[in-house]
């Protein structure tokens, strides 16, 4: 059936009849949402603008020797981050060498071996340990854990491995140990999780051909899942090393603030993002740049980590879509 | 039975999959003596089992509350391809999934019945399930090779699963590339990941890889349906080649499949056995009216 214009009702065509709203809702719906989402792209240009104009001094006084001098002296504003670069690797790098064995166990639990209906409430516990508030987990580690460490865990692992420089014999509540242990807690959920839904992706016919093999469920995870998830076990693992290398208030609160580079992890120490944290408030106009320097190293390590897990995501969810 | 392994090599391995419970005193223990096989002794898959012998009894399965299969009887011979048949959601795949008790891999699935090998009753208590798999292979619907290993590593899978010595593996990779006629189309390049194989070699990668454990049993769910005539065509020649070696069931809706293939095909529909009996006269002059309905096109 074949209906000309000219023959049609006349509200076909000029919408009358449909009130303001109804007519022009869905163009506002656009532009509303455009501009929500083009918000946050200025946002982070303008962040991005701020830290590198408020590091510009400090970035044409020091250059690049900014990064590998590590005196931080603002009395005679002489400034160098390698101490800082170097609590913030070690206390990065211990924590995901801790959580990343930890948070395949448990997604290998959750996705493979726990009873099916447990699995839900012990993810949303786990999911539940990123939310509480990171200050909060750094007065935990004030009053219990740094004590616990100082006086159980740190003389067993001297005693044990003392012959490894990291675990040298001067104990302390305070120090990259425990900042390693808080950030573990902190980061071993949103990389547990993640790699947990990177088990899904795995094909069950995979599964299922291991099992019917006659391989047990170590030989099915060691033969398809975790060959099959490396590159987003990876992903998650720089995800969380996003998380770690970012967080400030739970490592002030717990890393012992002493400047300096030592092979001992059991002393207190710096990061970056622990000291601009600490020192921003009323330091001098030379030594707010430094820290905006720090800040702008930070930015560069977070959106590169993150940019790279994202590619790693993206290849894995495109392999999942061709199997 | 009249079956007579005369030239093939017995190992009774009857015992490695109840190792793990007391076995009762009287039971028989069926060993005929070792013969030396008269064909290439090199190749492991020559070797065949005293324990070949599948009998189903009285085998209910479901899904939840979904009754499945409903008190099947059925035996699956040495030397012999069985063909199970019916139309889709008959309980044919589910029925040969709990032979090698992959069935109760699937949430909420359950089973009754016994399942024997020889006399062992592969569902009894405390039969080690892993244990049970290395005896029974499968060969699925849709040809999954692991997806991150190369053409030798998938076949070696299932042996380094049993812990076999270094020296053995490549031998025995080759033969079962060979037994899976693999070898000529795959030879050179066994770095190669599986996935860069066509469907069809895929298919048959997995034969081997079932194969390469020397299994007694080899089941097959519908191991054609996503292939093209001319890979259907070698999978079965194949099995021909394979059902001296290895007691075989064969799942399909394909009945001219089960025409080509099967010494004894089993009919089934809505979870039950209707008949059971040599394929010619399963096709020809079926005993039940709805196995002449179904082979003659009827419906299904």
């Amino acid at each position: 059936m074949t209906t000309d214009a000219a023959t049609a009702p006349s509200s076909l065509l000029s919408g009358q009849g449909r009130g303001l709203v109804d007519r022009f809702g869905d163009r506002a719906l656009y532009l509303i949402t455009l501009l929500a989402a083009i918000l946050s792209g200025v946002i982070l240009g303008g962040i991005t603008y701020e830290v590198f104009k408020l590091a510009g001094s400090a970035i044409s006084k020091f250059g690049l020797g900014f990064l590998t001098t590590s005196n931080w002296d603002p009395v005679h504003e002489q400034f160098g981050a390698a101490q800082f670069i170097y609590g913030t690797a070690v206390s990065s790098f211990g924590a995901l060498l801790i959580a990343t064995p930890l948070s395949i166990a448990i997604a290998l639990f959750l996705t493979e071996l726990a009873p099916r209906r447990s699995r839900t409430p012990i993810a949303v516990l786990v999911e539940l340990l990123a939310g509480v508030p990171s200050v909060i987990l750094g007065l935990w580690g004030i009053l219990v854990l740094g004590p616990f460490l100082n006086d159980t865990v740190e003389p067993a692992l001297h005693a044990a491995l003392g012959w490894i420089p990291l675990f040298g014999g001067t104990y302390s509540p305070v120090g990259l140990f425990p900042a390693m242990v808080i950030l573990t807690i902190m980061t071993v959920p949103i990389v547990s999780s993640l790699t947990r839904e990177v088990f899904a992706t795995v094909p069950p016919s995979a599964k299922e051909g291991a099992l019917a093999l006659g391989g047990t469920r170590w030989d099915m995870m060691t033969t398809t899942v975790l060959p099959y998830s490396r590159p987003g076990i990876i992903a998650a693992v720089m995800l969380g090393l996003w998380r770690a290398v970012g967080e400030a208030i739970a490592v002030t609160q717990v890393i012992g603030g002493a400047p300096g580079i030592h092979a001992n992890i059991f002393i207190p120490a710096q990061t970056m993002a622990s000291q601009i944290a600490a020192q921003y408030q009323g330091a001098s106009p030379l030594n707010q740049s430094a820290l905006g320097y720090l800040a702008v190293v930070l930015l560069i390590l977070s959106l590169v980590f993150n940019g790279v897990a994202r590619l790693l995501v993206r290849g894995v969810q495109r392999r999942a879509k061709v199997s | 039975m009249d079956y007579e392994p005369s030239d093939v090599t017995v190992v009774d391995r009857k015992d490695e999959i109840t190792s793990r419970i007391p076995r009762p005193a009287e039971a028989p223990a069926p060993a005929s003596p070792p013969q030396q096989s008269s064909e290439t002794p090199a190749s492991g898959l020559e070797r065949m089992h005293a324990t070949r012998h599948i009998r189903l009894e009285d085998l209910h399965a479901y899904y939840g509350s979904n009754h499945a299969v409903k008190g099947v009887n059925l035996s699956f011979e040495p030397g012999k391809v069985t063909a199970i048949i019916g139309p889709s959601g008959c309980g044919k795949s589910t029925m040969v999934r709990c032979v090698n008790r992959m069935h109760e891999e699937i949430p909420g699935a359950r089973s009754q019945g016994r399942v024997l090998l020889d006399d062992v009753d592969l569902r009894g208590p405390g039969v080690d399930v892993v244990a049970v798999r290395r005896f029974v292979g499968m060969v699925f619907q849709k040809a999954n090779p692991f997806p991150t290993m190369s053409i030798f590593d998938n076949v070696a899978a299932g042996l380094r699963f049993t812990g076999t010595p270094r020296d053995e593996i490549t031998d025995r990779v080759n033969a079962a590339l060979e037994a899976a006629g693999l070898w000529d189309e795959v030879e050179g390049r066994l770095s190669e990941p599986g996935m860069s194989l066509s469907g069809g070699q895929q298919q048959r990668l997995c034969i081997a890889r079932a194969l390469a454990v020397e299994p007694a049993v080899l089941l097959m769910d519908e191991p054609c349906s996503a292939l093209d005539p001319v890979a259907t065509l070698k999978i079965e020649e194949l099995i021909g080649q394979l059902k001296q070696r290895v007691t075989i069931a064969v799942v399909t809706h394909n009945m001219q499949q089960a025409g080509r293939v099967a010494d004894t095909t089993a009919f089934m529909l809505s979870g039950e056995l209707v008949e059971v009996g040599p394929t010619e006269k399963m096709f020809t002059n079926p005993d039940d009216e709805r196995t002449e309905q179904y082979v003659t096109g009827k419906f299904g």
